[in-house]
């Protein structure tokens, strides 16, 4: 497979696209559907066919698996320090209208951070998920 | 037309026995699922039915074989307790759905909470994507223990599968 010209070709021509898709899922999710989730996975997909087509060493080169298995709970991280910061802030857990001076515009940032935070637990899982099987695989 | 569709899969994902074919019949069944989704508009659901069910699944199960072998194995029990099981699982579920209020019923919490989160959602949080303003905000306690839940089923991925050194000469 990895020698297939046609396969190559097209995928370096639709990863830009996919990739791109999943960053306009990510930023688009207040105006239409979407989301970290959805968006997360897209990316995550769009990784995967890099590695079907051109070789898990490729990937592994380019995301490291050591930075996939830190991003894993970072995400988690990301999404419970915004909670937190909302009770430093005045609030509850998870309340995000204290983290800025209007409550709205603190609301955007909260449900802005709150899902890259579900981005990055995602991606990166879906990712490490792969990783661990077809490490299994090569050997 | 898209339920017989789901039907007809699922009957085929039962018959076949090529492991593979049934993956690929598994990916068929999400987008088909994610097309009654969307036919019921629920677009982010079906848009995450489509990327996980579809896509994601899909590789894991093709992965899945890669390790193992790609022809279902013959039974080696009797298919009378599992099938007394499904039958009583069967049975419970079509009764519980028989206490469902009707489809599209007004009495219905989603009914009746819905028209509130509607109303506040763009004055409190600035965003029109109400989807998006609840599971972030309004159920954000909801959604950090879902990506704890990723979380954790990844971690216990991980530790299953990664570091299981083979002692030398053990093929598997």
């Amino acid at each position: 497979m990895r020698l297939d010209v046609i396969l190559r070709v097209v995928t370096k021509m639709i990863l830009p696209a996919m990739l791109l898709f999943a960053v306009y899922v990510q930023f688009h999710a207040d105006y239409g559907p979407g989301g970290g989730f959805q968006a997360g996975v897209i990316a995550a997909a769009g990784f995967i066919l890099y590695a079907l087509i051109y070789g898990l060493g490729a990937l592994m080169r380019l995301v490291p698996v050591a930075l996939v298995e830190a991003l894993v709970p970072m995400g988690v991280l990301i999404f419970a320090g915004v909670g937190i910061a909302g009770i430093l802030a005045g609030g509850d857990f998870l309340d995000y209208s204290h983290l800025l001076h209007d409550p709205v515009h603190a609301q955007e940032w909260g449900i802005f951070l709150v899902e890259v935070g579900v981005f990055v637990t995602v991606a990166s899982t879906m990712l490490a998920i792969f990783y661990a099987f077809a490490a299994r695989g090569r050997r | 037309m898209l339920l017989t569709l789901l039907a007809a899969t699922t009957v085929a994902v039962v018959r076949v026995r090529s492991l593979f074919a049934v993956a690929i019949l598994s990916g068929i069944y999400s987008f088909l699922m994610a097309s009654v989704l969307l036919v019921l508009d629920a677009v982010d659901v079906a848009m995450t039915e489509a990327s996980v069910g579809a896509g994601i699944a899909m590789v894991l199960m093709l992965g899945t074989l890669h390790l193992t072998k790609t022809e279902e194995a013959r039974p080696t029990h009797s298919p009378l307790l599992p099938l007394a099981v499904a039958a009583t699982t069967a049975g419970v579920l079509i009764w519980g759905v028989t206490g469902l209020p009707p489809f599209g019923a007004a009495a219905t919490p989603v009914h009746l909470a819905g028209p509130d989160y509607l109303a506040r959602s763009l004055a409190e949080t600035g965003i029109p994507n109400v989807v998006t303003s609840v599971l972030a905000s309004y159920r954000g306690f909801d959604t950090l223990g879902e990506i704890t839940v990723i979380f954790t089923a990844g971690i216990a991925v991980l530790l299953l599968l990664k570091r299981s050194p083979r002692r030398p000469g053990q093929d598997g």
